[in-house]
């Protein structure tokens, strides 16, 4: 390359994919730059023609469009196009026509060629198949977070203490104290393979033992807990940490096979994640009143950027944060059985919409209702569960999980029924179809017992499974809903692109981006009659039944996992800038990376959504912005 | 080289006899060999359509403005058709000016004494030069420049005098925009004059901005302004007649 073309080479190496190649790579390419020059109109590839060159776009802009003359994408300064008609038949797939006057720097194939088999980032960038580009990002990013990615055979520093579930209990603590453990596992020795029947911890001897003033010859099986939650040695430290979240328990043996490899303990993993969610939601079970909560619940937001910093992918983040949701409603409930009095007859508080599918962020409202026991008389009972919800409303309220502005709180009489009735609502819903009033209900459709008899929601799953996979008129509303609000086309210099070609300044990452996904997954979800609520493990049950082909499944979860992902970290910014975090992103927010590969999942979510109203016969509604 | 000097030389021969016809005769009476190839490689016909002729892009930078008191510093030329310009035929060569470096223009072109000390005399560079011309039509902004300089570089290596018609970018400007100067009403309304200087008429074109004042840069600068005028205000058919100089 002459030195004095460096003005060219200087321009390439501040745009991907050339931005992170080796000087001597770029200085072929500027060697071998043909430049053409297009005025506003003019087309620059035509469909079926054969093409031999990378266009790099210097100056202006284009438009590309599909054979069927649909805009496809919109392209200006430092951006490429051509690369799929020459990584495929090296005819024009997809016509390109200036939309400005246009200066293009033409990089032959040869270049090509020599690039995309020598440069991984290159290969990587120019992919045909905007999926597998999305999946290569996010896999790089996963390599590039080691500590979220660390199994929890790390945190086992020694063998498992056990003994015998025969023991007494008093034989137990002299162990526990012996070996310096805070819990020790009981083993059924009945049998020649020994089995893991039980564990006692700390905990249970201080409240099950010494509290009620057991004798020290009591049997260790009577107050020890059976029925145990474990991990095993393959899982991840934030599945375990997850685990522990959910169940509300600080122990938890590792198992490999029918084996007990070691025990992992809450500390452990707060050592390993110091400051992490976990240590938040064991303080939220210490607070003692609302106040105490309210004080506490202003962790939340740094809980949230510490795991967005930490690299934690959107799963972990999701669940962590309804974890703490959770457990701010469960230690409300609590706080509020205490002062009303034991709750007159049994009750399941439900956790709806994004909490149910453990996909909580920040930004968040509450959305909660009552299953009442089907002895419910209101005229006897409901004035008790009407100051508990409201007691809940207002503690979660407090802590900054807004009301809902749809009045879907177990405050509103309608939402805080028997299970009978809760029946006759999905009944109605799903046998009567209105797209409005499904519309209304969608938050419904994905729901999560927390407190008190939680068989009551694990009923009306199984309810709402049944009924829901046999009603086409159920699935072909809901899916004709959820085709209400698609994704925009892409990005255009500093504007959002829509595929009427139309520009806006923002859009909102959580209408245009994650709510589509988890709408339309929520419909193939039910069509399968799976009972699994979050988006992710919803896939996992439609990729078993096959009714998405296997790679459409995997796009569609690096689809929601991305767009997810940009939405958390877009949230983590405001809150470490002390600006209220929303949904709304300007295309100038997002890096050329978040840019490129929201495009392709944007891609991904469009394609979805055809599929979608093809496999349902579903009518298009109207369009919600 | 750009500038918004006014034309002071004419074209010092107005011969009756055409381009080509002139190439012709002095490659007979070209008594120096690399001269004598340069014009055998012959002159397109002026009734040729300009999507047809092989241009090159050529800028100089020099020590002042005047040939007879200034020196070529370095030259930058690119090889083009309307179509395509081919970056890989680039070429720049510093040469060392006979006269002295002037601190006035060392502040323009960036070119200093350790640079041109090391730098070949333009004789030793001229066979690469003419061979890089050779029938091709050069592209130039501001013909005041380029081919009265090389015509003297030539002359006083060679004892003779080099001929070659020139595509002016910054003439076609200038006959774009006749009218350059606002009238007094104009001038009350905050019209600027239009300049035809490179940098502001790239960018009528929605032409990138290049850094001034490298020879080669500068060249590439005029090709692709060529190509834009070409394309927004005549047509691949024009007749290479009608613009060359």
């Amino acid at each position: 390359m002459q030195a004095e073309l460096i003005e060219i080479r200087n321009h390439l190496a501040q745009h991907a994919p050339f931005d992170e190649m080796p000087e001597e790579t770029l200085d072929k390419v500027v060697s071998s730059i043909e430049i053409a020059y297009f005025r506003a109109g003019a087309e620059i590839l035509k469909f079926g023609e054969r093409n031999a060159y990378l266009h790099y776009i210097r100056s202006g802009a284009v438009e590309m469009y599909r054979r069927s003359g649909e805009l496809y994408n919109r392209l200006g300064e430092g951006e490429i196009f051509g690369q799929y008609g020459l990584l495929m038949s090296k005819t024009v797939r997809f016509p390109v026509k200036a939309i400005e006057d246009s200066l293009i720097y033409l990089i032959p194939e040869e270049i090509f060629q020599y690039l995309w088999e020598n440069d991984d980032n290159f290969t990587d960038f120019v992919e045909v198949e905007d999926r597998s580009r999305l999946r290569s990002a996010l896999s790089r990013r996963e390599k590039s977070n080691q500590p979220m990615t660390a199994r929890v055979t790390r945190l086992i520093s020694r063998e498992p203490v056990t003994a015998p579930n025969t023991v007494r209990l008093q034989e137990a603590a002299r162990i526990m104290t012996e070996q310096g453990v805070s819990a020790l596992l009981l083993m059924d020795e009945s049998s020649d393979q020994p089995r893991l029947s039980g564990i006692i911890t700390d905990r249970d001897l201080r409240t099950r033992a010494l509290s009620e003033a057991l004798p020290s010859e009591t049997p260790i099986s009577d107050i020890m807990t059976d029925g145990l939650i474990t991990t095993t040695t393959n899982a991840f430290i934030f599945e375990a940490m997850l685990t522990m979240l959910h169940n509300n328990v600080h122990h938890l043996p590792v198992m490999e096979n029918d084996r007990v490899r070691g025990v992992i303990a809450l500390s452990d993993i707060v050592k390993h994640e110091s400051q992490s969610s976990l240590y938040l939601v064991s303080n939220i079970y210490h607070q003692q009143d609302v106040k105490g909560l309210k004080q506490l619940s202003k962790e939340v937001p740094n809980t949230f950027v510490r795991m967005v910093n930490e690299d934690a992918n959107s799963h972990m983040i999701g669940s962590a944060m309804a974890g703490i949701g959770r457990s701010f409603s469960q230690r409300l409930l609590e706080l509020g059985e205490e002062k009303l009095g034991p709750p007159p007859v049994p009750y399941c508080f439900m956790a709806l919409g994004s909490m149910a599918r453990d996909e909580q962020l920040v930004v968040t409202d509450q959305d909660n209702a009552m299953v009442l026991d089907d002895s419910f008389d209101p005229a006897q009972h409901d004035e008790y569960f009407l100051a508990l919800a409201k007691f809940v409303s207002d503690g979660l309220a407090a802590c900054g999980y807004a009301y809902c502005t749809g009045d879907i709180m177990a405050t509103n009489q309608k939402w805080r029924q028997p299970l009978k009735v809760w029946k006759e609502y999905f009944a109605d819903w799903i046998e009567n179809p209105k797209a409005e009033a499904l519309l209304n209900s969608n938050i419904f459709f994905d729901l999560d017992g927390i407190h008190g008899r939680t068989d009551y929601t694990e009923e009306l799953k199984g309810f709402i499974a049944g009924k829901a996979s046999n009603s086409q008129r159920f699935l072909a509303m809901l899916a004709r809903n959820a085709l209400n609000r698609t994704p925009p086309l892409g990005f255009f210099r500093t504007f959002v692109m829509e595929e009427s070609g139309k520009q806006a300044k923002t859009f909102n990452l959580k209408r245009r981006g994650t709510a589509p996904v988890s709408d339309l997954i929520r419909v193939h979800a039910l069509a399968c009659g799976s009972k699994a609520q979050n988006t992710f493990n919803r896939l996992k049950a439609i990729g078993e039944t096959k009714l998405i082909p296997e790679d459409g499944v995997d796009n569609l979860r690096d689809a929601f996992e991305f767009i997810a992902i940009v939405r958390i970290r877009h949230q983590a910014l405001a809150i470490e800038a002390g600006r209220e975090p929303d949904n709304n992103v300007r295309p100038e927010d997002l890096s050329p990376f978040e840019r490129s590969h929201l495009k392709d999942a944007f891609q991904v979510v469009s394609q979805a959504q055809k599929f979608l109203r093809f496999r349902y016969n579903a009518q298009v509604g109207r369009n919600v912005g | 080289m750009s500038g918004d000097q006014k034309a002071t030389t004419t074209d010092a021969r107005t011969d009756t006899l055409s381009w080509p016809d002139r190439f012709r005769q002095l490659a007979q009476q070209a008594r120096d060999t690399r001269l004598k190839a340069f014009y055998e490689a012959g002159c397109v016909a002026p009734e040729t359509p300009v999507k047809d002729v092989p241009f090159v892009a050529l800028d100089f930078e020099t020590t002042g403005l005047d040939p007879n008191q200034h020196s070529i510093v370095s030259i930058g030329l690119v090889p083009f058709t309307l179509d395509r310009i081919q970056l890989g035929g680039s070429r720049h060569w510093l040469v060392k000016p006979q006269l002295p470096l002037h601190q006035t223009s060392i502040t323009v072109h960036g070119i200093t004494h350790t640079d041109i000390y090391e730098a070949p005399d333009l004789a030793e560079v001229l066979d690469d030069i003419l061979a890089s011309l050779a029938g091709r039509i050069p592209v130039v902004h501001y013909r005041n420049i380029e081919r009265p300089f090389l015509n003297v570089a030539v002359k006083w290596r060679t004892g003779e005098e080099i001929w070659f018609p020139v595509i002016d970018t910054m003439a076609i400007e200038a006959h774009l925009h006749p009218n350059r100067q606002p009238n007094w009403w104009q001038k009350l309304r905050g019209q600027q004059p239009v300049s035809i200087r490179l940098a502001d008429s790239r960018l009528r074109y929605g032409l990138p901005h290049y850094p001034p004042h490298n020879a080669l840069v500068d060249a590439l600068a005029s090709a692709e302004l060529l190509m834009a005028q070409v394309q927004h205000h005549f047509s691949p058919e024009t007749p290479i007649g009608d613009l060359w100089l």
